[in-house]
C-alpha cells in the first residue's frame, strides 16, 4: 500500500467489504461453472459474477479513488455500462449457437437411429455429454 | 487499523479472482463440447479484469482501470467471435 493514513476508517471498511463481497460473488458464479451438470444449467453461473461481482468491485474501485485523489473518479462508470451492455448480447449469441448445434446434432443422430445404426443405451440419447465436441 | 483491515481484504479478494479463474481455466480444459470452453473463456476474463482493478486498488494507480477496460472490450469481441463461429462455421461471412 502506498497510500498515507489520512483515509477515513468509513471508505476503507466500506471498500473492504465491497471488494470481498464482489470477490465472494464471483467465485460463487465460476464454482456454479465448474459443477453444474448441463451447459444450459452453467449458462447462468458465471453472469453472477459478470454483473453483481463486477459491479460491487467497480463501485468499490470508485469510492477508493475519489478518495485517494480528492476529486470524484467515476470513469469506473465506463466498465459497469459495456458490461451490462455486451453480457446479454453474447451470452445470447453463445446460447443460440449452442441450441442449433443440438438440433444439428440431434437430426443427425436421428438419421442414423433410423438406419439402425445406434448402439448406445437409450438413456445416453440425444444426450449433451456423450456427443463429441 | 482499517487500513490493516482493507490490505487483508484485497488479498483475500485477490486469492478469490485467482481461485475463480482456475476454475474456469479447469472448465475450459475439461470443458465437454466447445460452447461449454467459450463460456469458461468469458468466464475467465470477468475475473481476469476484476483482478486488474483490485491490482489498481491496491497501488492506488489508475493505470490498471485503462488494462481492464482492454480486457473488457477484447473478451466481448472475442466470444462473440467465437459464438458466430459456432453457430455458422464462419466468423466474416
Amino acid at each position: 500500500m502506498t497510500v498515507a493514513a489520512d483515509i477515513p476508517a468509513w471508505v476503507a471498511l466500506t471498500t473492504a467489504a465491497l471488494l470481498l463481497v464482489g470477490a465472494g460473488l464471483t467465485i460463487t458464479g465460476t464454482l456454479g461453472l465448474l459443477r453444474l451438470d448441463n451447459f444450459y444449467k452453467r449458462v447462468h453461473a458465471p453472469t453472477l459474477g459478470s454483473t453483481l461481482g463486477a459491479g460491487l468491485v467497480l463501485i468499490a474501485s470508485m469510492i477508493w479513488f475519489t478518495t485517494l485523489q480528492t476529486r470524484l473518479v467515476i470513469h469506473e462508470v465506463l466498465i459497469a455500462v459495456f458490461m451490462t451492455v455486451t453480457t446479454p448480447v453474447t451470452l445470447m449469441l453463445l446460447v443460440r449457437a449452442a441450441f442449433s448445434r443440438d438440433q444439428k446434432a440431434k437430426e443427425a443422430h436421428d438419421i442414423l437411429d433410423a438406419q439402425g445404426k445406434v448402439q448406445d443405451a437409450p438413456e445416453n440419447r440425444h444426450g449433451r455429454a456423450s456427443e463429441p465436441s | 487499523m482499517s487500513m490493516a483491515i482493507l490490505g487483508w481484504s484485497i488479498i483475500i479478494s485477490q486469492i478469490l479472482l485467482a481461485l475463480a479463474m482456475a476454475c474456469a481455466t479447469v472448465r475450459i480444459l475439461i470443458g465437454p463440447r466447445a460452447q461449454d470452453r467459450v463460456l469458461a473463456l468469458d468466464a475467465l476474463y470477468v475475473s481476469g479484469m476484476l483482478l486488474m482493478l483490485t491490482f489498481g486498488i491496491r497501488t492506488g494507480s489508475v493505470i490498471y482501470f485503462d488494462v481492464a477496460l482492454l480486457i473488457a472490450v477484447l473478451g466481448f469481441v472475442g466470444t462473440a467471435a467465437f459464438a458466430k463461429f459456432l453457430m455458422r462455421g464462419e466468423v466474416i461471412e
